[in-house]
Order: C-alpha cells, then structure tokens, then sequence
C-alpha cells in the first residue's frame, strides 16, 4: 500500500491539461472531478483516475480533479505524478 | 432641410415605433457597439413592448438585451451570430419564441422578399451628413465597410441614421444613400473603437495549425483553380490566416494574379492584395484597422454590401464567382454536415454568419479544424445541429488527415496524386476517437430555443434548450 502523507499536486489549468490534487484521508478514496467534457467523458476520466490509483496501490486519500479536456494519457501521468509528490520520502 | 432631430427619444417616437413591431440593426461595430443598448433602453423607457430585434448579430455587449427580454420588451430575436455569454442565456430556454438563426445573405434576401419586414431601423455609422448619407469610413468609430446594414436601410419602414460624427453635406463616399433614411440623430459615442476592430490580427504559431494551414494551401494548389482569375475568402481565425500566408508564398511563387479576395477582411488580405496576388478586395465588412485604412484608401478595396455578398435572392451574388473559401467547423459529421451554432455541451455560441453562402457558392468550400479540441473530436456520427449542409461542403483538413467528400471524385484523385493525405471521413474519425476515446451522447431538452433557417429562407434545423 502507498500511503499519501501530505497535499500534494500536479498538472495544471491549460486547456487539453488536467489539474490533481490529493491530500491524505483517514478511510477510502474520495475523487471529486470537475470536467469540461464532463458529459461526455466523465464516467471515463472516473474509471481512469481509480484504476491508476489501483495500480500505485493507493487505498486512502482525498482527490480532487480540475479537468481541462485532458487526453487519458495526459491525466494516467498528472495523477501519478500527484501520488508520487504526496507519498512518504 | 435638414433630417436631425435632437434626440433619439425624438426619433424613436417620429418613427411612429409601437408594441409588436420589428426592429433592426447591424453589428458593424462588433463587440464596441453602444447603439443596441442605447435604442433598446430608450424603448423600454418609452414604455414600448413586444418587439422584434432583427439584427445581423449578438454580441456579448448586447447582454443588457437579457433584461429587455425578461421585461417583455423584446419577445423575439432574429441573428445571423449569437456570441457565447447571450447564447447561453438564450439556451436555458428564457424566451417563449425561439431565436431565428439567418445567414449573411439569407438576412437581406428575406428582408427584401418581405418574409421579415422591419419597422424601424436603428443604423449606426462612423459618419454621416444633416440629410442621412452614411459611410463607415470616418471618424472616430470608423469600422470601414457598412455592408451588414445596406439592407436595412433601403427595405425598412422608417430608417434612423446614429452617428457620432455629423460632417457637412454631401457626405463623399457614402456606404447609405439619402434617398432611404427618415432621421437623423447625433450621440456622444456609437461604440468602443478598441471593440470595433482588433488592432492586428495574428497568424497562428500552434505547430497542429500550421500543419492544417500547410495541408490547405495544399488542397488549394492542387485543386485545378489556383491560375490567374483565382478568387478566395478566408475567416480572421489563426489557422485560416497561416492558411492564406502559405497560399500567398505559392501565388508569388508560381506569379499568379488572382481576381479578388472576398468576406470579411483582415489585415491579411489587404496585405495579399498590395503583394499582387489579387486585383480587387470585395469586402462586406472590416475585421481589423489595416483593413479600415485600405478600403478608405485604396480604391481597389471595394466596399460591397450584403445583398452582392450573399444573398440568393437577387440575380447574382459575389460569392457565385468564389473559386475557394477556407471555413471553420465545431462539429461536422460523418455526412459533411458543418455546426458552427453551438458548442459541444449545446450552448449557442456563434452561427452561420456566410459560412453557408460562402460555401454554398464557392467551387470548393474547405472546412480547416483540428481533429479534436480539449478532448472533444471534430467529426461526429450527426453534428449537434445543421448549420451548413454536408452538400456544400467540398473537403475537411485536419492535421492528422484530409477527407474529400465523396461527390468530388475528380478532386479526390488530384490530391492522391498530389501525395497528400487523403482518407475516408469514418476512418478520420476511427483515427480520432483512438487518441480521444468516444464520447458519450449528448442528451437535448424537448423545448426549441431557435430555428436555423437556411440561406434560401427554408427551415433547416431546430436548436434544443440545454439540460444536465
């Protein structure tokens, strides 16, 4: 299991960009999203955000994401990047 | 005799304007427009209701228009182009009558025919003289060509000429003649001159539009029609402009001397016309100060008004002798259907303006977009409404591919043989929705919040109000 230890974030607010941030939480994982293409990806941009939390082994934490039309790779590596700067060490 | 009258209360009231009547203007002054909300307020304070606003467009300057709207001062709107923030008011569904959507040159055709009379028309112009001769050209609001509000002026009731810039009779170089307008008022300032042009605009320097732009210049080189006698429009947008910089490189190239540039004009094209590629400009509207300069200036840069633009009424229009437009898309589809209406949640944001007549005119009418925008592809299975029908549409160009609408076999092989990359329209979306994924549908309202009326005066498609 990754524990995520303190807020942290990644991406940012330019179109086709996304922007993460994830802090520590007691239980469970809570992801808030907030998309532009909301209507049309949002169940897709949910399922990608919680199978790359699967795979870093991440079981609690808070994430929000602030989605500017970001392609799946673009928000697989903004999460990543957030787990790695929210971890231990 | 003199037509001024010393305030606009004045001619709103001579003019003999009454609930339920139609009135009209034109969006000459774009986003720097006083004079909308200006006449509108004065007709509101007059107590006048259930009115008609005809105008060529909305702009989002015209917001105050969403009060008037509440108040039942003005209960339908009839636009060419809605900008965003009004668009998607409108798209709610706060208005009991739907918008009518109109084209540049559907407008004046149906105008003159009598299918949408107005009653009075509020006319603002950069300079005017005491007898109502009008001309876009001068003065501190100057936007350069008038041709939106020709229309207005010679087939409306009564017509009332605003100006900030009341010059001694005869006025030279009129855009409006006497011979059609009933007052005359005087205003402090008709508009924001830092809305009313762009001070440049810019060519493109995104490496995706510099590769559609490239791809177009193209099309455009191996399309048959670029020889001597070429005539061409392009939008303002960065890509179409980069699209224009490559296609002048081979005119001066390969020495072809076009016979005009036409549409709204740019900075861009007056500068192609100094160069020697074109003969002529035929320009219906100004887009930026260098164009305003040109066509006050250089009597090659002719002013046209909407009627030869566009409009399929009268004998012949400019656009009937257009070899090539270069246009933009928020949707096509699979059909080569163009929206350009609404954004990809529903919500209006723009309109046909002379997409339609554009394409519907040129020889080849070529839509220049990127394959996906944040995400959302270009090409759809059916685009969310029909602003221009697939018929009319000759070639898409996106960076990743270029598809040829099948009617144009001819075409097709001359640009395989050119080497370019051609593929079917499904395949270009396939390659899309690879990178994208495929989105999912979009769910419409049952309520119609405006109609899109086709250049020729035809119910086209029908906009639904936006739900979550």
């Amino acid at each position: 299991m990754t524990e995520i230890v303190k807020r942290a974030s990644a991406g940012t607010m330019e179109s086709s960009d996304v922007y993460v941030e994830i802090e520590p939480a007691e239980t469970g994982l809570t992801v808030e999203l907030q998309s532009v293409v909301q209507k049309q990806f949002g169940a897709s941009i949910e399922a990608v955000v919680q199978e790359v939390l699967q795979e870093c082994g991440v079981e609690k934490a808070r994430i929000l994401i602030r989605d500017r039309g970001a392609l799946d790779c673009v928000i697989r590596a903004r999460v990543e990047a957030a787990v790695l700067r929210g971890k231990e060490g | 005799m003199s037509k001024v009258v010393k305030s606009l209360k004045e001619a709103i009231r001579n003019a003999g304007l009454k609930d339920g009547m139609t009135v009209s203007f034109h969006h000459h002054l774009r986003n720097g427009d006083y004079v909308l909300n200006m006449v509108m307020d004065e007709i509101a304070d007059l107590g006048i209701k259930d009115l008609t606003v005809n105008a060529s467009s909305i702009f989002d300057v015209h917001a105050p228009i969403l009060n008037h709207i509440e108040n039942n001062v003005v209960t339908q709107i009839l636009c060419n182009y809605m900008a965003s923030g009004v668009g998607r008011a409108i798209s709610t569904g706060i208005m009991e009558k739907p918008v009518q959507f109109r084209t540049h040159g559907g407008r004046p055709s149906d105008i003159a025919l009598g299918r949408t009379p107005i009653d009075v028309a509020f006319i603002a112009v950069p300079a005017a003289d005491n007898m109502g001769n009008a001309s876009g050209k001068f003065g501190p609001s100057a936007c350069g060509s008038l041709g939106y509000a020709v229309a207005d002026a010679m087939f409306a009731k009564k017509v009332i000429v605003i100006t900030d810039n009341l010059m001694p009779y005869p006025l030279p170089d009129w855009a409006i003649s006497e011979t059609y307008v009933d007052y005359v008022v005087t205003v402090d300032a008709i508009g924001d001159p830092k809305g009313i042009v762009s001070g440049t605009t810019k060519i493109t320097r995104d490496p995706v539009g510099l590769v559609m732009a490239s791809y177009a210049a193209q099309v455009i080189k191996h399309s048959g029609l670029l020889k001597d006698g070429f005539s061409f429009q392009t939008g303002a947008g960065g890509a179409s402009l980069a699209a224009a910089s490559f296609l002048k490189e081979i005119m001066l190239k390969e020495k072809i001397r076009g016979s005009f540039g036409l549409g709204g004009i740019t900075g861009y094209m007056v500068e192609m016309l100094e160069a020697g590629c074109f003969e002529k400009l035929m320009d219906v509207q100004c887009f930026d100060l260098k164009a305003v300069e040109s066509i006050r200036s250089n009597p090659n840069h002719i002013e046209i008004n909407a009627l030869q633009y566009a409009s399929p009424a009268f004998k012949s229009a400019v656009v009937d002798s257009l070899d090539v437009v270069i246009l933009g898309a928020t949707e096509i589809d699979t059909d080569f259907n163009v929206n350009v209406h609404t954004d990809s949640n529903g919500y209006i944001m723009g309109g046909s303006g002379g997409h339609s007549d554009a394409a519907a005119g040129s020889k080849l009418c070529m839509i220049i977009a990127p394959m996906f925008r944040a995400r959302l592809p270009i090409v759809r299975d059916r685009v969310h409404c029909v602003s221009t029908p697939g018929q009319d549409i000759d070639v898409l160009v996106t960076q990743g591919g270029i598809a040829v609408n099948p009617k144009n076999a001819e075409l097709t092989e001359r640009l395989k043989a050119a080497g370019l990359p051609i593929l079917d329209i499904r395949a270009l979306k396939e390659k899309t929705e690879a990178i994208t994924g495929t989105p999912d549908p979009l769910r419409k309202g049952d309520r119609a919040v405006a109609q899109i009326v086709s250049r020729y005066g035809e119910p086209l498609d029908t906009i639904y109000n936006v739900v979550d």
